[in-house]
């Protein structure tokens, strides 16, 4: 079953086209990454689905309800995360949580259960009675996930949750994600950073507002066409720009190694090699590569985009 | 409007109170500013005259003249700080500033007034501040009216043996005021102009700091709606707002011993009603500006500078031009501010402040509503 469906979903602001055409569904229990740089329409996207902003055209559906006509019902199905911290700093973590869980009316009898187990859950048991204001990064969106999460969502929503947050906090807040997809939330999530986007089961490229690839990861990557080459060698700016002047295929510089997409990998690794060579640049080795979500990136999007 | 949830406006009014509670800073001046404001204008506004300063050169010196000069000291609108002995002292008097009024008789004063003839008294004043100097001439030209009429009836006496019977004999009477003193005149209208201010002022953050701090956009995601959000915000600032008013109340009965002679309670029932109104006024403010600063500094000139300017607290209405008048029936605090005074004063009630009354009744669920349906769920 479907739970989220996107049919056109188009949003401009202005002259700015923020989300162009955006089709894509999102089936139940899944753990669905929109991935994009700034700018590309996630939170767009984002604030679309969750009824708080009207779409210029196109079609929305959250668990079978229309996203603009029946937006009040959507939200009470719905657990959603801003991109900004959007909880109360003068107020404790407790209080805090306890305020939205009225707000969803969650019954009071079974409510504290829910709670010490949500705290738990989020390492937050020990500063139950600080103020939100006063908590880390990693702690502030844990605290921000037990709020979306009080009322039991059928459907999360989470706009870069992880976005300036630590390594082991990322972490721990996956692991959070993956015990909600056992109890079959659909989790809906966008993130810029690429890793973050290989733990979903299925992606969505965005970029300037507009859908360039939507499946598995693995799915993802198998876009890319020809043959992935990592080339190492001496000077390795001054290679790049002559590997793309020399238009063999996609050229990316990453770090101190060049990637390079070739249509064939024998074929590449030869005219590479010949390059460096004629302008005397020592050559340290060429090998065929699996591409990861950044090389989908640089290839996919124009020049200088990623 | 439709289905109020309960447990939704506790939930908002609990976590307002929260905010309004920790931070002292903001619920110190919650309080303390109404006062601080009752105070300066109380006791800066009081448009009563008393001891103008004033300077006598009495060229006569004589008992005629000084009996003229010691009902002057004698006078409780007088002080007699100055005995310039030429013109050019009594001007240097004036344009400094040390006198308001000079008072001059001249040298054959003392001769003419016992020979019964007619004799020139001169008042010089400093004309700059029209409305204290009319004042100050009327006071004086009444004791010397009063000197006058004093030697006239001594000059009948002696001749026809028996004091003349005036035609005419003014008694005076003021009602409601009796004393004539403007602060009970002043202090009810003034607690008007300052709840309007300051309660707008409180609530003018309110909904503009969820929007900035990113806060609503949580909120709107949520089944919330705009009565259960603008009701819970308005409840701790009604709290608060009813604490100013009773300490403006008890302020002016103690401090400014202004009597109170209407119903305490319609009192403070009519100033609930004015202040749901002021709040929400204040809400809808802070729902469109988005921004506190520029909500803060909306809500200040739209409810500062009318109430303290249009509602008859400072000018009479009845003498402004036509096309103001009409503007100050749209100004709450005109009709809180007659109100007030009605109550304070002459001790009235709903029989003659209904309209008023029902017009604050009006304002407030015009605010209320325009609150309430300001929310929108959505952004830009």
């Amino acid at each position: 079953m479907e739970t989220v469906r996107t049919q056109a979903l188009t949003r401009r602001f202005g002259d700015l086209v923020a989300l162009d055409q955006l089709s894509l569904a999102v089936e139940e229990g899944e753990i669905f990454g929109l991935v994009g740089p700034d700018g590309a329409g996630k939170t767009t996207t984002m604030r679309l689905l969750t009824g708080i902003l009207e779409p210029s055209s196109g079609e929305a559906w959250v668990d079978g309800l229309h996203a603009v006509r029946d937006a009040e019902a959507i939200k009470d199905r719905i657990g959603y995360m801003a991109q900004r911290f959007g909880l109360y700093p003068d107020l404790t973590v407790q209080e805090n949580i306890d305020f939205y869980a009225d707000l969803y009316e969650v019954p009071k009898a079974g409510r504290g259960e829910r709670l010490e187990r949500l705290l738990a859950f989020s390492n937050l048991t020990p500063f139950r009675r600080r103020l939100a204001g006063n908590l880390s990064g990693g702690m502030k969106q844990k605290l921000g996930l037990a709020c979306a999460l009080i009322h039991t969502p059928r459907v999360l929503f989470l706009d870069e949750p992880t976005n300036g947050v630590d390594p082991v906090s990322r972490r721990d807040f996956w692991r959070i994600l993956y015990q909600l997809q056992q109890e079959r939330v659909t989790i809906f999530v966008s993130t810029a950073y690429l890793d973050e986007a290989e733990r979903c089961n299925r992606i969505g490229l965005l970029h300037q507002g507009r859908l360039m690839a939507c499946d598995t990861v693995d799915g993802v990557k198998g876009l890319l066409q020809g043959a992935l080459l990592e080339v190492r060698c001496e000077s390795p700016r001054r290679a790049a720009v002559l590997l793309r002047a020399a238009k063999i295929g996609n050229v990316a510089l990453f770090g101190d190694r060049i990637h390079v997409l070739a249509e064939d990998a024998d074929r590449g690794r030869s005219s590479v090699e010949a390059i460096l060579r004629v302008e005397g640049l020592a050559c340290h080795g060429v090998d065929v590569i699996e591409p990861t979500l950044e090389d989908i990136f640089t290839s996919a999007l124009p020049s200088g985009a990623a | 409007m439709s289905g109020l949830n309960f447990r939704r406006l506790g939930a908002v009014a609990r976590k307002e109170f929260i905010h309004v509670l920790r931070d002292p800073r903001a619920l110190g001046i919650a309080i303390v500013l109404p006062m601080v404001m009752l105070m300066i204008f109380g006791y800066a506004l009081t448009m009563d005259l008393d001891r103008v300063p004033l300077a006598v050169w009495d060229q006569s010196r004589t008992p005629q003249s000084r009996e003229l000069v010691s009902r002057f000291e004698g006078s409780r609108y007088f002080s007699v700080v100055a005995r310039p002995g030429s013109y050019g002292e009594v001007e240097g008097d004036l344009a400094r500033g040390r006198t308001m009024m000079a008072v001059v008789l001249p040298v054959e004063f003392g001769r003419r007034v016992a020979s019964g003839r007619k004799v020139q008294v001169q008042i010089l004043t400093d004309g700059s501040d029209a409305n204290t100097t009319t004042l100050a001439i009327s006071y004086a030209e009444a004791i010397v009216r009063n000197y006058s009429q004093e030697l006239l009836v001594e000059k009948t006496r002696r001749i026809t043996g028996r004091p003349p019977a005036l035609p005419l004999d003014l008694r005076f009477r003021a009602w409601f005021n009796t004393d004539m003193e403007s602060r009970i005149f002043i202090v009810p209208g003034l607690i008007a102009v300052i709840m309007m201010l300051i309660t707008a002022l409180l609530t003018s953050l309110t909904v503009a700091r969820e929007w900035e701090t990113g806060t609503m956009e949580q909120l709107i995601s949520t089944p919330i709606r705009g009565s259960e959000l603008i009701l819970g915000k308005l409840a701790p600032y009604f709290a608060v707002g009813m604490v100013d008013m009773l300490l403006s109340v008890l302020a002016g009965r103690f401090l400014f011993d202004v009597p109170i002679r209407g119903s305490l309670l319609l009192l403070f029932a009519v100033s609930a009603i004015y202040l749901v109104g002021a709040l929400s006024l204040g809400i809808l403010i802070s729902a469109k500006a988005k921004s506190q600063l520029l909500a803060s500094q909306f809500a200040f000139v739209a409810t500062f500078l009318p109430a303290f300017l249009l509602s008859g607290f400072m000018f009479d209405i009845a003498n402004m031009p036509k096309a103001l008048q009409v503007v100050t029936y749209l100004i709450p605090a005109r009709y809180f501010v007659a109100f007030l005074r009605g109550l304070y004063l002459k001790g009235t009630g709903l029989a003659e402040l209904w309209p008023e009354c029902l017009l604050m009744v009006a304002f407030g669920a015009l605010m209320l509503l325009s609150a309430i349906r300001s929310f929108k769920k959505r952004l830009a």
